[in-house]
């Protein structure tokens, strides 16, 4: 196995290319180096990238944010304006692991490794955010609800790369929020997650999106959920059609960490509480 | 030399302290060696191959391939373990479960070990060897695997304590009962009855440091063995008797341990690196990754319990019976039996009855964790207890205490209880400001008791004393707990010297006699016990260089705070000596100054605790989060309050952990699913509250100190105090641990759906 850590992102790209055998990128390395060491993951070739200067910053620009893919969770915890703007991103990127995770863990790492609980990839998703892509036949932008197509798979080809993830600014009258369900307060996989975004205009929601984790392949966007939400105040009835609308939704499996059944009911459960905290930002940020 | 052991009072100067700890440097620096910490010229990297498979055949195993991989230096199977066990079952067993004698008993069972010059070569021969298997039905659930018609392990198991004796074989290894007075017609005799079946899943120690160990056998037949280990004398003798070696040349130095629970009571990984280390003349080091500490070392029994209790309206227990069901993995252990020794050990109870089954799955061999076998008693027991006090309409503290066991009472196990801590814990409990502490919304609170027995056994310690008047006591248990810090106090205590003079060194098997091995609570109370002694002995010692020194009769001279005194008209004005100023003239007074100890230390009190909790129950997802704990436990006497404490809080968070979410998972296949801590939950410091700590103290009147063991029985009550607690929370009576958020919530439906 060899070990490279080039400083810049064309270096990447043609290393990948240039690879016979299995290559990785290395981002924070924590679900890659657990995968090593259990001998699950035999790379012939890992790239770091923890060492190319533009990916380890987050830009603020006029149409929004811009995430390097080596920027850990930790950092991005610590990122006033991030924090601001999109607290449901930073919070489930601040829910990864423990704190010693995150301070290596990076949200890309997150979105590739395509755990269908991630924690950072619903709420990324709710938000709008993008992934920039790169390749040896050059960029590409592509919606993060995109990346993962199932368990453990993604739609990067061979070769390729995310050189960051974007977001939108979040408009004055816009929160998100991000909540998991885990039998452990920390250091645990989701049972179930919700990522939630609204939008309001004169105290009514006029835009939502709320997003699952852990109870289907990949995460799921659930437009009837949203549709619950529009129009509302998030209200009673609201709630519940938002709860009926997201446990309707969920194709989960039965497993070690919860029966699909389970999953079921709590995905209904954590949609409520995100809703309301989301909607409480949105109102307390007019 | 024959010692007094029977407790005096006293007035302590450096016993009752909290002193720093002797290895906390070397710990937080991360200097101090571990199992895997150590380094021979030469050494090998060894790794086991093990079954994929819950039961199955060994048909063949082929190892050609391996052979042939460049760096590869021995390749073994159960071939090059032939068995010297002479026909002793239990040593018989132990093999077995080191490597797999043609059948794998469980996913996780070794089948053969690689010897290779580094990790890499080491991983790829393991892929090289081929096994053929055949797939054989498996059983993992204890109630399935007694039923008639289930997969059978072994076929030489006929189930021991009926009568007659079973003509086939099954996989009920014994049944055992002990009781006293007569159940049926206590029954008769009882207002109230309750009978309730309960489950608890499988538990792992869940110790932080892998089993690890460097081996090296010489062709001459010598050998030395690193490890980590509870017990480095048991670990010689049963890995030079698996192999062949002599127990005076098979050396075995105890590493640093970085928890042991009970599981590094037991020999693993070891024989099977002695083997390879056999085959390879060169040193091997194994160290096991998490995944093979779950699938294949110690976890403690899952259980089916039923339990009967009758009372009368007043309170008084009129009879108790309990019927206890628990596995012992792939071979036969003591574990229903000391369910049914400790179940209703808290109590005085007319007519008792409990009935054990031992009964073996495909499922690691279990092995011995913290009050082994009490806690799933103690679940169901205590959890009925609750029932019936509600029933009656009482407390649930005073029915406990109205049925209290006490000094006089019959043990379930026979003997006569000497001063014993469990009404003086209750008490506690009922007086104590927690159980008048509000409580919000959705939050209940709940008790539980605990016994444990606690043990003592062989020891043998030395002391020295240095010309500068320090001293080195060495000490052949493992200090698991803190029993350096402990052991020097006690020794400070004795000679009248400043703690810090007092460095404590766990000799290595060759250069002490047989201590067994650091489980049972015994470490303080059977190696204070010989500190004690040999301090005495290091005392008789200096009083008799003192008497050279004055030249005076040694019948004339004492030994009060660290000093000799001279007594008596005669010298009465003679300056005292200290043991410094002995010490240094000792090269001329007859050599060097030395105490020793060895005992079979007897009579370790029983230990006692009650516990307060406080849960909140979160009605939509079942979610249960403890939110405040107190442990109240007699120590007899504590000797270093933070070790204690710890003991104390460590026991309860295993407690709590082990009735929240710890659970061995298996599939379909009888693969075990959640080999690793992210999928096996030990609680997290987040998820516990401050666990708050009550040190009684009842002498132990066998002890010079008054010492009883202190490290187990705190994780007892939290099974059912947890349980209780969540009854009173949400009215929902929990059977089944653990009691998993999605357990909780169907419960609640369950009792919504019956409203
Ligand atoms: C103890 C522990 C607790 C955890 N808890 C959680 C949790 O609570 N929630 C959760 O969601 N996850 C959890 N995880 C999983 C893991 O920490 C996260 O998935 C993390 O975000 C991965 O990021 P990383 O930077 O470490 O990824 P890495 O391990 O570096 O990479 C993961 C995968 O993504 C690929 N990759 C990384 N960067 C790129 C890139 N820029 N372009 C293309 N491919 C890339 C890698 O090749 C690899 O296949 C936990 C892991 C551990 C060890």
């Amino acid at each position: 196995m060899r070990y490279e850590s080039p400083t810049t992102i064309k270096e990447v790209v043609g290393l990948l290319k240039k690879e016979r055998g299995k290559a990785f990128v290395l981002a924070g390395g924590t679900d890659l180096l657990v995968g090593m060491k259990l001998g699950m993951i035999e790379p012939d070739l890992l790239v770091d990238i923890k060492h190319i200067p533009a990916m380890r910053t987050v830009k603020t620009s006029k149409t929004g944010f811009r995430i390097g893919a080596a920027v850990s969770c930790a950092e991005l915890g610590e990122h006033k304006a991030m924090k601001k703007a999109w607290p449901g991103v930073v919070e489930a990127a601040n829910l990864i692991g423990s704190d010693q995770v995150q301070g290596r863990c990076t949200v890309v790492g997150n979105l590739c490794n395509a755990s269908p609980a991630a924690d950072s990839v619903p709420a990324l998703i709710a938000a709008g955010a993008k992934a920039v892509i790169v390749g040896a036949d050059g960029r590409r932008t592509i919606a993060v609800e995109n990346i993962a197509t199932g368990p453990g798979k993604t739609c990067l080809k061979k070769g390729e790369v995310i050189e960051a993830i974007t977001l939108p600014n979040q408009t004055k009258t816009s929160g998100d929020a991000y909540l998991r369900f885990t039998p452990r307060t920390e250091m645990d996989i989701a049972v179930v997650g919700v990522g939630i975004n609204l939008t309001l205009e004169k105290g009514l929601v006029s835009k939502a999106r709320v997003v699952l984790g852990a109870v289907a392949p990949t995460a799921i966007t659930v437009p009837e959920a949203a549709e619950a939400l529009i129009g509302t105040k998030v209200d009673k009835k609201a709630l519940e059609n938002l709860a009926a609308a997201c446990s309707a939704a969920c194709r989960p499996i039965d497993d070690k960490r919860g029966s699909a059944e389970y999953r079921t009911r709590i995905a209904g459960v954590m949609a409520v509480r995100a809703a309301k905290i989301a909607f409480k930002r949105a109102g307390s940020a007019a | 030399m024959a010692h007094d052991q029977s407790y005096k009072d006293r007035k302590f100067e450096v016993v009752g302290n909290r002193f720093k700890r002797p290895d906390g440097v070397e710990k937080v620096t991360g200097k101090a060696r571990y199992g895997a910490d150590t380094f021979a010229p030469g050494q090998l990297v060894g790794r086991i191959l093990r079954s994929p498979h819950a039961h199955a055949k060994i048909k063949k195993i082929n190892t050609a391939k391996a052979e042939k991989l460049p760096g590869v230096k021995a390749i073994i199977t159960s071939k090059d373990l032939p068995d010297l066990t002479n026909g002793d079952i239990g040593l018989q067993n132990i093999l077995e479960n080191c490597m797999a004698r043609g059948r794998a008993l469980y996913d996780g069972h070794a089948v053969a070990a690689v010897a290779a010059v580094d990790e890499q070569t080491a991983r790829k021969a393991l892929k090289l060897i081929e096994v053929e298997y055949k797939v054989l039905p498996h059983v993992t659930d204890v109630d399935e695997a007694m039923k008639p018609d289930a997969p059978l392990l072994h076929d030489w198991i006929f189930t021991s304590g009926v009568d007659p004796k079973p003509t086939k074989p099954s996989n009920i290894a014994g049944r055992t009962e002990m009781g006293n007075g007569d159940v049926e017609a206590g029954f008769k005799d009882a207002d109230v009855i309750v009978e309730k079946s309960f489950k608890t899943g499988q538990t792992h120690q869940g110790y932080i440091e892998p089993h690890a160990c460097l081996a090296s056998v010489n062709p001459d037949g010598s050998a030395e063995l690193w490890v980590t280990t509870q017990g480095h004398f048991s670990f010689r003798n049963t890995c030079a008797a698996l192999l062949g070696l002599d127990f005076a040349a098979l050396k075995t130095t105890s590493s640093e341990i970085g928890g042991g629970f009970g599981g590094k009571t037991h020999v693993w990984g070891e024989p099977v690196a002695l083997a390879l280390s056999r085959k390879a003349n060169r040193p091997v080091k194994l160290v096991m990754n998490r995944d093979e500490v779950f699938r294949a070392t110690g976890p403690t029994s899952s259980t089916s319990i039923d339990v009967k209790i009758g009372a009368k309206k007043n309170g008084t227990i009129t009879a108790a019976s309990a019927e206890l069901r628990y596995q012992g993995g792939a071979f036969p252990g003591p574990w229903a039996m000391l369910g049914c020794m400790t179940g209703f050990a808290c109590y005085d109870i007319k007519n008792m009855k409990a009935v054990g089954w031992d009964v073996v799955v495909n499922r690691p061999k279990s092995t011995a964790y913290r009050a082994p076998s009490a806690p799933m008693a103690a679940f169901a027991i205590e959890s009925t207890m609750d029932m019936v006090a509600k029933e009656i309409g009482m407390d649930s503290v005073d029915f406990r205490l109205k049925n209290v066991a006490r000094e006089g009472t019959r043990a379930p196990y026979g003997p006569i209880y000497g001063p014993i801590g469990i009404e003086p814990t209750l008490e506690a409990v009922r007086d104590h400001p927690h159980m008048k502490a509000k409580l919000k919304k959705n939050q209940a609170r709940g008790v539980a008791c605990g016994f444990w027995f606690n043990i003592g056994g062989q020891t043998c310690t030395d002391l020295n004393i240095g010309t500068d008047g320090t001293v080195n006591l060495t000490v052949g248990t493992v200090d698991v707990g803190g029993a350096r810090a402990s052991l020097a106090m006690i020794a400070a205590e004795e000679l009248g010297v400043p703690y810090d003079r007092v460095r404590v060194n766990i000799g290595d098997s060759a250069s002490l006699g047989h201590n067994d091995t650091t489980e049972g609570s015994r470490g303080t109370f059977s190696s204070g016990m010989a500190t004690i002694f040999a301090a005495r002995d290091a005392i008789d010692v200096m009083k008799e260089r003192a008497a050279k020194m004055w030249d005076i009769p040694v019948e004339d001279i004492v030994w009060e705070n660290g000093v000799a005194r001279a007594t008596g008209k005669k010298h009465g004005n003679l300056p005292t000596l200290s043991l410094k100023e002995i010490a240094a003239k000792s090269h001329n007074t007859g050599g060097p100054i030395a105490g020793h100890n060895e005992i079979t230390a007897d009579g370790a009190g029983n230990g006692f605790a009650s516990h307060i909790c406080d849960v909140e129950v979160d009605p939509e997802t079942g979610a249960a989060r403890v939110v405040r704990y107190t442990v109240v436990q007699d120590a007899g006497k504590a000797i270093h309050l933070d070790y204690v404490e710890g003991q104390f809080q460590g026991a309860a968070a295993q407690g709590i952990g082990w009735a929240l979410n710890e659970e061995y998972i298996y599939g379909e296949d009888g693969r075990l699913q959640n080999a690793g801590f992210l999928d096996y939950r030990i609680p997290v410091c987040s998820d516990l509250p401050f666990i708050d700590t009550k040190i009684l103290e009842i002498p132990n009147p066998n002890h010079p100190y008054g010492i009883r063991g202190v490290g187990e029985t705190s994780i007892v009550p939290p099974l059912a105090a947890v349980s209780n607690a969540i009854a009173n929370a949400v009215g929902v009576r929990m059977t089944q641990v653990p009691m998993s958020p999605q357990r909780v919530l169907a419960a609640l439906d369950d009792l919504d759906n019956a409203s």
